[in-house]
């Protein structure tokens, strides 16, 4: 267990405010190989988002250990690349300048002025972001939005690629979109991927193991689901394979029939 | 839906502007038609005041032409002002001068004040809203000490300084400082938490957060602060001034009074106002300009 390239031990995370302690998650334990693309599916409130920032580093787990490449991860760092579900891009900066900032910030000592400006504008070709790259956040659409910030983490280099619900605030064309371009990006770079999501056919179309949490409070990882399905997938063909309707059916048994009784969300 | 609506909004205005000065080159009634165009701007806008300004004149020329009103007319301050009017930037002797040089006294001043309430402030307010022991430390004392007209610090900067001129700028300093620091405060605490996750994730250091994250964030309170400032400093000016003396359109005002004469007073408000009126506009321009864009996305 303790092989694998990122592993969570027996996380427990428990929020006490007033008095009153509240269980969060119980003894989460998972490990993942480099190069994988893992989605955590679960309904609202069961700590899935929670979970996150405990691998980010943004929050600090109660018990339990989160180490990444042989290292324990205690605090947050560029090596785990965050994509906020809000994009959170700096709206005073343009969209070149938003990655630069993370491109200066993780290079600045190794790479030339000349390097950093190159790198920048690659990570946001490999979006398709370049030809708005003098524009402001607020001057470009919510899809590319969320590609400029996919473009901020990517180009951090992170060994872990953390997605916090990356295409929730998206309409649907433009998500299908952007899943196709992440799919892309992940054969291309191969990066480690974490997903959260609440959308079935994202997790399926996307990933190689599906964690489905139980609900809160003290959710755990009630089934991990495996998605053989051969890459690239593309998402017309795989609306009538039989594996992909499978485990898509799988995942909808889980949220809808063994953990529908849904407390109120958060 | 929004994101069609985005996407189209940075190309339509290039366009637009591209189209008017084709229309120049081209043709004669190009021009006309922009001409009539910002007349017909200048109508809507300016109209409304010019008609609301001849009501007002006419009402004061009314209720103050009979010889023993107790305030002149507009026609009699025009009368017995002339000289005021026509030469501000007359030079004699001590505070015999022209009402421009009193009023940029006055703003210099202000200046040095206000600069250093800025400068202050804006740290004072970022240590308050960042850290939450000096929250508790200090805003109580803030919140007293803000409720302190501007006039009663007078006394007190003139036992500690001994001279005028250093009591009246700190007075004015005392006066803005407080909405400074208060705006900047709320600013930095309502830094929203994707920003601050972003420093993290980023591990942006102390002077790297400052600069890339708190001030653009906090910006559009900050200069809130500093618009309310400056006009507060302006209100103070010309109290403080009618105390210490010297040149300055206070200490004016007061002169003018002492000698009986009305019609410089109202000669001197009307300076007051529109320079004050134009100072807000100042702080209110430069703010749009370095905020622009920070409007949330």
């Amino acid at each position: 267990m303790t092989k694998s390239y990122l592993s969570l031990e027996l996380i427990d995370k428990t929020f006490e405010r007033g008095g009153t302690r509240t269980e969060v998650l119980k003894h989460v334990s998972l490990s993942v190989d480099k190069g994988e693309f893992i989605s955590i599916i679960g309904h609202s409130g069961c700590g899935k988002s929670t979970l996150l920032n405990i691998v980010a580093g943004l929050t600090q787990a109660t018990t339990g250990v989160v180490l990444l490449d042989g290292k324990v991860v205690d605090e947050p760092g560029p090596d785990r690349a965050v994509v906020f579900q809000n994009h959170s891009l700096l709206p005073w900066l343009t969209v070149y300048e938003n990655v630069r900032l993370a491109v200066d910030k993780v290079f600045s000592a190794t790479r030339s002025k000349q390097e950093r400006h190159g790198w920048t504008m690659r990570n946001l070709e490999l979006v398709q972001m370049a030809h708005a790259a003098d524009k402001r956040p607020s001057e470009v659409s919510g899809g590319m939005k969320q590609r400029v910030g996919i473009a901020r983490a990517l180009a951090m280099e992170p060994k872990l690629l953390l997605l916090d619900e990356p295409f929730g605030a998206l309409d649907a064309l433009t998500r299908a979109h952007l899943q196709d371009q992440v799919m892309q990006i992940h054969a291309t770079l191969g990066n480690t991927v974490l997903m959260i999501t609440h959308d079935v056919d994202e997790a399926v179309l996307l990933s190689d193991r599906i964690v489905m949490m139980t609900n809160g409070p003290s959710a755990k990882i009630g089934e991990i689901l495996d998605v053989p399905l051969a890459r690239p997938r593309r998402r017309i063909e795989l609306a009538s394979d039989r594996t992909y309707l499978k485990c898509r059916e799988a995942v909808l048994k889980f949220l809808y029939e063994r953990h529908r009784f849904v407390e109120a969300a958060e | 839906m929004s994101v069609t609506n985005l996407k189209l909004k940075p190309q339509a205005t290039p366009q637009s502007s591209a189209q008017v000065i084709a229309l120049e080159r081209t043709a004669g009634p190009g021009i006309d038609s922009r001409l009539s165009r910002l007349a017909a701007a200048a109508a809507t806008n300016l109209l409304p005041l010019l008609v609301s300004l001849t009501l007002f004149i006419l009402a004061w020329q009314l209720i103050c032409s009979s010889p023993e009103s107790s305030l002149p007319a507009p026609t009699r301050v025009l009368e017995e002002s002339w000289e005021l009017i026509a030469h501000p930037f007359y030079t004699g002797q001590g505070v015999d001068q022209g009402l421009f040089w009193h009023v940029f006294a006055s703003l210099q001043r202000v200046a040095l004040g206000y600069a250093m309430a800025a400068a202050v402030g804006v740290a004072l307010g970022t240590l308050v809203g960042q850290s939450a022991l000096a929250m508790r430390g200090l805003d109580p004392i803030f919140q007293v000490l803000r409720t302190v007209p501007p006039l009663a610090w007078l006394p007190l900067s003139l036992a500690a300084f001994q001279d005028g001129n250093p009591s009246a700028i700190f007075v004015i300093f005392i006066t803005a400082i407080w909405p400074i620091i208060i705006n900047t405060a709320v600013g930095i605490r309502n830094i929203p938490q994707d920003y601050q996750n972003v420093a993290k994730v980023l591990r942006l250091n102390g002077f790297e957060y400052f600069g890339k994250i708190m001030l653009p964030a906090a910006a559009p309170y900050i200069f809130t602060g500093l618009r309310i400032g400056i006009g507060l400093s302006w209100l103070a000016i010309v109290a403080a001034e009618m105390l210490i003396g010297g040149v300055g359109i206070g200490f004016f005002i007061w002169d003018a009074w002492n000698s009986s004469l009305i019609s410089d007073i109202i000669v001197a408000l009307i300076y007051v106002g529109i320079v004050g009126f134009f100072l807000d506009r100042l702080i209110a321009l430069i703010g749009r300009a370095i905020t622009r864009g920070t409007a949330n996305a």
